[in-house]
């Protein structure tokens, strides 16, 4: 609906700058009924995400087509009710999985490990995270790293990255995954990069690199971070907070290039 | 250790020391039972409750609930301990303490002399046999004031932080954010942006922006991005303009090493705050987050209930005399906290035991998708800590973080505060909003100023 009764906030010319709800106008003091609305089907259209499931053939099939091997685990949590209320589950993989992995492992190891889980929204993962795979597979071939199987994870959180990492014996290990759902971002990925990868590391030992989707941080930005964050931690054997990103970017790209216009 | 026990409906309930007892008297929550700490049923609950009454609060000072030896965060609280303080109430137990609390003789300077007498254990074991009509009165006996630019915590006002954050951190798109906020009165505790970058050279963009404004409009508030706190001492090295250092903080040491800090490295983070003499009304210059569930998802519990470690955490947060202390209580998720009555009762619980612990405390009045929860179950929290005299809460567009992708509360959810209760902004902010012609305030009254500003008039148009 349109809101004649309501006064409009004479600032509407902000709106193109950020997706942020801005210039609602005010009943009152309080929102006008479109701004409520609106707000309510947005909040609709999240919950529907968080509870909608991986389509793993297809998935599969792509991961195949860039000439990379996947395979395909589940996590101890059996179903998204589960998941929701045991993370603990979500961080380890089930029987299973485990036994899978055991076949791929290799004695010599591999430098990194890619594994893709559907976290809290698989339309994020449906729609980024293969370009973003494809991009990661480039750097390491350029760097000449041993990338191990492609892991995708149903019903996965960021520390199933960890055990995965060591049963395959891998160097590294980087988890694309699909972030919360906020009401004007279904499909934002996150990425998460650990250097020496094992049960029981903690958050303060992780490098994330968050809001990957066509409205936030570009694949290619996102794998220039990655790829500096990666080079940096085998050199200095550690990630997490010691290793800072220091991939001098000065502004994130996306913006409007209207600067700061409260100073101009 | 003490065993516990209490006989009730023809059942002796028995209890394995005080955290163990602790924990079964908590009011239900998921992240207990995850943790496998809550009580087995509504029965034990309660009999641990009567349990718990009965506890001296002088206990509390013999029996650690996670050792002296093992824990920073206990050393803190004991050596810390002020027993003349806590003088008044020493000969009380828990259950008496709650009869006091909701006494006349405790008022707002008793409770004042008494914080540093109370560790948060004690508060946060009284607060599990208060219901939130108890939990809102104690706590709005009280009031915890600091400074920095401006006067926060005072009785009759609350206030703001204006959190523009842009997912890309883009200039325009936070300016953006930052006048909305403006035009609807918000921004008084903090303009505090969540950047999608941790790369030391971007925060100091934002730094340097947020600076620029506050001293070209001259608004009484101070600045933050809510960056790690080593982030912010390297930004400090580097000359950008640090107000506000910011860290999340937990109520155990384990768990504030998956933070990447101890209390040294906010230590340190403090004294490099102090050296940039920013403050012109005062220095408490430390702006802390917390939320219940944090030192489990850390796995750094020791066993003890999700709501006593959160009070662990004022323990730290107020010896480095913050400015802001905020629970983003809806934030981490159902697993810990599952739906809006669960959100609900441990923001009311957080704020009560930081005010009693003599911190100035605010409240991210949130939810995440993912949980049980929507605007209603918000309204009714926002409304109960309107009334429990909140410090302040977070001011964001239309309820929609873009950034970090959670709802929490709106430039005009404030307002509606504001009308409700006749709430106002920190005084000096009060005067710049009247001066600017953005927002009067008369009693319960609002008005809103008509049109554009004069001073913003210029910033627009550049737009064109």
């Amino acid at each position: 609906m349109n809101d004649r009764t309501a006064p409009q906030s004479p600032w509407q010319a902000l709106r193109r700058l950020t997706p942020a709800r801005i210039a609602l106008g005010h009943a009152g003091g309080s929102l006008p009924t479109a701004a409520q609305l609106d707000f309510q089907f947005a909040h609709a259209q999240a919950r529907d995400a968080v509870h909608a499931a991986l389509d793993l053939p297809p998935l599969t099939e792509a991961v195949r087509a860039l000439g990379l091997e996947p395979l395909c685990l589940h996590s101890a949590a059996a179903d998204r009710q589960l998941y929701l209320q045991r993370p603990d589950l979500g961080r380890r993989l089930d029987p299973a999985s485990a036994e899978l992995l055991a076949g791929h492992s290799a004695t010599e190891g591999y430098d990194l490990v890619v594994v893709i889980a559907d976290g809290l929204s698989a339309l994020a993962v449906q729609r980024h995270a293969l370009p973003m795979l494809e991009r990661i597979a480039e750097q390491a071939r350029a760097e000449g790293w041993r990338l191990a199987p492609v892991c995708l994870v149903e019903q996965g959180r960021v520390a199933i990255a960890d055990e995965i990492g060591e049963r395959l014996n891998a160097r590294m290990s980087v988890i694309l995954l699909g972030e919360r759902p906020g009401l004007s971002s279904p499909d934002s990925l996150g990425l998460y990069f650990t250097y020496a990868p094992r049960v029981g590391r903690h958050d303060a030992q992780r490098n994330c690199i968050s809001n990957v989707r066509l409205e936030g941080l570009s694949y290619a930005l996102a794998a220039h971070r990655l790829g500096h964050l990666m080079r940096e931690a085998c050199r200095r054997q550690l990630s997490g907070v010691k290793l800072k990103d220091e991939a001098e970017v000065p502004s994130l790209e996306g913006g409007t290039g209207a600067g700061n216009f409260l100073l101009g | 250790m003490a065993n516990y026990a209490h006989t009730v409906g023809g059942q002796t309930w028995r209890f394995d020391g005080l955290r163990e007892l602790m924990a079964k008297a908590s009011p239900a929550r998921s992240g207990d039972r995850l943790a496998g700490l809550a009580a087995d049923s509504d029965a034990e609950r309660a009999a641990a409750q009567m349990a718990l009454a009965e506890v001296p609060l002088r206990r509390f000072l013999d029996e650690a609930l996670i050792p002296y030896e093992q824990d920073e965060v206990t050393r803190l609280i004991f050596d810390g301990h002020d027993a003349g303080a806590f003088a008044p109430v020493a000969h009380l137990t828990v259950g008496d303490f709650r009869n006091w609390l909701l006494s006349e003789q405790a008022d707002e300077a008793a409770l004042a002399a008494l914080a540093p007498g109370l560790t948060p254990e004690m508060v946060a074991a009284v607060s599990k046999l208060m219901r939130v009509q108890d939990l809102v009165l104690a706590a709005q006996k009280t009031r915890v004031v600091s400074r920095f630019r401006n006067t926060l915590g005072l009785r009759g006002r609350m206030a703001t932080r204006l959190q523009p954050n842009h997912p890309t951190d883009d200039p325009a798109g936070i300016a953006a954010s930052i006048l909305d906020g403006l035009l609807y009165g918000n921004g008084d505790a903090v303009i505090g942006i969540n950047p999608a970058t941790d790369s030391t050279a971007g925060i100091c963009e934002l730094l340097k922006m947020l600076d620029a404004v506050i001293q070209r409009y001259e608004i009484p508030t101070q600045a933050c991005v809510l960056t790690h706190v080593t982030t912010s001492i390297e930004a400090i090295e580097r000359g950008a303009p640090v107000d506000l250092v910011f860290q999340s903080i937990a109520g155990t040491e384990a768990a504030n090493a998956s933070f990447g800090i101890s209390l040294a490295t906010l230590r340190e983070g403090y004294e490099a705050g102090l050296s940039q003499r920013r403050g012109t009304l005062g220095d408490n210059l430390m702006y802390f987050e917390t939320g219940q569930g944090s030192a489990l998802s850390a796995n750094a519990h020791h066993g003890v209930d999700q709501q006593t470690c959160e009070a662990r955490a004022y323990a730290v947060a107020r010896h480095f005399k913050p400015l802001l202390v905020n629970t983003v209580v809806g934030f981490i998720g159902p697993e810990y906290l599952y739906n809006g009555k669960q959100i609900i009762r441990a923001g009311l619980e957080d704020h009560f035991c930081a005010k009693l612990l003599g911190v100035p405390m605010g409240c991210d009045i949130c939810y995440t998708n993912h949980a049980e929860a929507d605007q209603d179950d918000m309204d009714m929290l926002l409304t109960l800590l309107g009334a429990a005299g909140v410090n302040f809460i977070m001011g964001i567009p239309g309820s929609d973080d873009v950034m970090l992708n959670y709802q929490t509360t709106s430039f005009h959810d404030a307002l509606y505060l504001r009308q409700l209760l006749g709430l106002r902004p920190a005084p000096e902010f009060e005067d710049w909003l009247a001066r600017m012609e953005i927002l009067r305030l008369d009693g319960n009254r609002l008005q809103l100023g008509d049109g554009l500003p004069p001073a913003f008039r210029r910033a627009l148009a550049q737009l064109g």
